[in-house]
C-alpha cells in the first residue's frame, strides 16, 4: 500500500472528514501517558525515496545504489528527513487528522538509527510521554509524543519525541473548523 | 565539504534562501502533512497560522536542501584547486528543532549553518562529528526555525 499523493484529499476539511468518516474528533482529554497505538504499514518505494532525495538531500548514498555501497551507510538508503516526513504522514493517518491539532512548536530530538532502504514497510509505535494544558490558553494543551519507527525485522529506524498542540474537548466546535 | 579538522566554531555560512509558494506548500503537505492548514488557504487563514502554512517537515527538508547545494558548492571549488574531495558522512540525529514562526505563502527564508563544536568519533576513529546551530530567518528578519545537527565528517587521513 503506497501513500502516494492522493488529490481528492486536497479540498477535505477536518469538518468534511469528520462527516465522512464518520469518527469522533479527538480532543486534548483523549491522550494519556503511556502507549497510544501502533500505525501503518507505510511502504517505501524506491522510486519515492530517490524523489524526495533528488528534491531535499540530493547526496550519492540517497540517489545512486553503487556510491550508497561505498558510504558508511552500506547500500541506497533514504533521506532522515524523508523518514521524518513519512512519521508525520503514519501520525496523520494514523490520528492527527481526525484530531483538533493546531500544529507544533518543534523536536525535541530525532535519533537516525538505522537507514531507511527500498522497500521497507514500516511501523509506527506511538507513546505518550506527556500532556499538559497550556497556562496562558487553557482552552487548548501539549501533548508530548514519542515516536518509533520500525521495519519488517523489528529493527528500529528511528525515535523521535515532540509535542503537538491539541484543542481540549470543550474548545472543539468553537474554535476549531 | 572539508576535513574534520578544518572545523572551527563559530564558523558560519549563509546557505541561501528558498520562495516558499502555495504550490510547494501543498505539494509537500499532501504527500507527508496533509492537515487542512498545510492545504487549504481558508483552513490556513482560520488556523493559528493566519495564512497557508508550510509543514515543518517542508521547512526542514528545505534546510536540507541548501546545505547540500553549499556541500557541492565546495566541492566544486576543491575540485578547481585540485584538492582531494572530502563528502560527509550521514547524521545520527538532530535537537532542540524549533518551529517558531509559521512560513507563510510568499515568504522567502534564508537558512544559515554556523559550526558549534566538534569531537572525534569514539567508535570511528577515521571520523569527527561536528554540530553545528542552523537558522531560518523569513524575509521581514523574524527568526522562524533553529535546530542542533550533527553530521559525521572524514578525519584528515595521516600522512608518513
Amino acid at each position: 500500500m503506497s501513500h502516494t499523493a492522493n488529490s481528492s484529499l486536497q479540498h477535505i476539511s477536518r469538518k468534511a472528514l469528520h462527516m465522512t468518516t464518520g469518527l469522533k474528533t479527538l480532543g486534548f482529554e483523549d491522550f494519556s501517558q503511556g502507549h497510544f497505538g501502533t500505525f501503518g504499514p507505510y511502504h517505501a518505494l524506491r522510486e519515492d525515496i530517490i524523489a524526495f532525495a533528488a528534491e531535499f538531500d540530493p547526496q550519492p548514498m540517497h540517489l545512486d545504489e553503487e556510491a550508497a555501497k561505498h558510504s558508511l551507510l552500506q547500500g541506497l538508503a533514504g533521506s532522515g528527513w524523508h523518514l521524518c516526513s513519512i512519521a508525520m504522514r503514519m501520525m496523520c493517518d494514523g490520528f492527527l487528522l481526525r484530531t483538533a491539532c493546531l500544529g507544533s512548536p518543534g523536536v525535541d530530538e530525532v535519533k537516525w538509527l538505522a537507514p531507511l532502504r527500498p522497500g521497507d514497510d514500516l511501523t509506527l509505535d506511538v507513546e505518550i510521554v506527556g500532556c499538559r494544558v497550556s497556562s496562558s490558553r487553557p482552552e487548548l494543551g501539549f501533548v508530548h509524543f514519542k515516536n518509533q519507527i520500525r521495519n519488517a525485522d523489528g529493527q528500529l529506524l528511528l525515535v523521535s519525541t515532540m509535542p503537538v498542540i491539541i484543542l481540549r474537548r470543550d474548545a472543539i466546535g468553537g474554535a476549531s473548523r | 565539504m572539508s576535513y574534520f579538522e578544518d572545523f572551527k566554531p563559530g564558523e558560519r555560512r549563509g546557505l541561501g534562501s528558498f520562495a516558499f509558494t502555495a504550490e510547494n506548500i501543498k505539494a509537500f503537505a499532501l504527500k507527508f502533512d496533509p492537515q487542512p492548514f498545510h492545504l487549504d488557504e481558508e483552513a490556513g487563514r482560520n488556523s493559528i497560522f493566519g495564512g497557508l502554512a508550510a509543514s515543518g517537515w517542508h521547512v526542514s527538508a528545505v534546510w536540507m536542501k541548501l546545505m547540500v547545494a553549499e556541500v557541492e558548492r565546495e566541492a566544486a571549488a576543491r575540485a578547481a584547486r585540485d584538492e582531494p574531495l572530502v563528502p560527509p558522512g550521514p547524521s545520527p540525529g538532530f535537537r532542540n528543532l524549533k518551529w517558531i514562526k509559521p512560513v507563510l505563502a510568499g515568504d522567502a527564508v534564508s537558512y544559515e549553518w554556523e559550526v558549534v563544536s566538534t569531537r572525534a568519533s569514539e567508535k570511528r576513529p577515521e571520523w569527527g562529528l561536528v554540530n553545528s546551530l542552523n537558522t531560518g530567518t523569513n524575509q521581514h528578519g523574524v527568526l522562524v526555525f533553529s535546530f542542533e545537527a550533527t553530521v559525521f565528517v572524514p578525519r584528515k587521513p595521516i600522512r608518513d
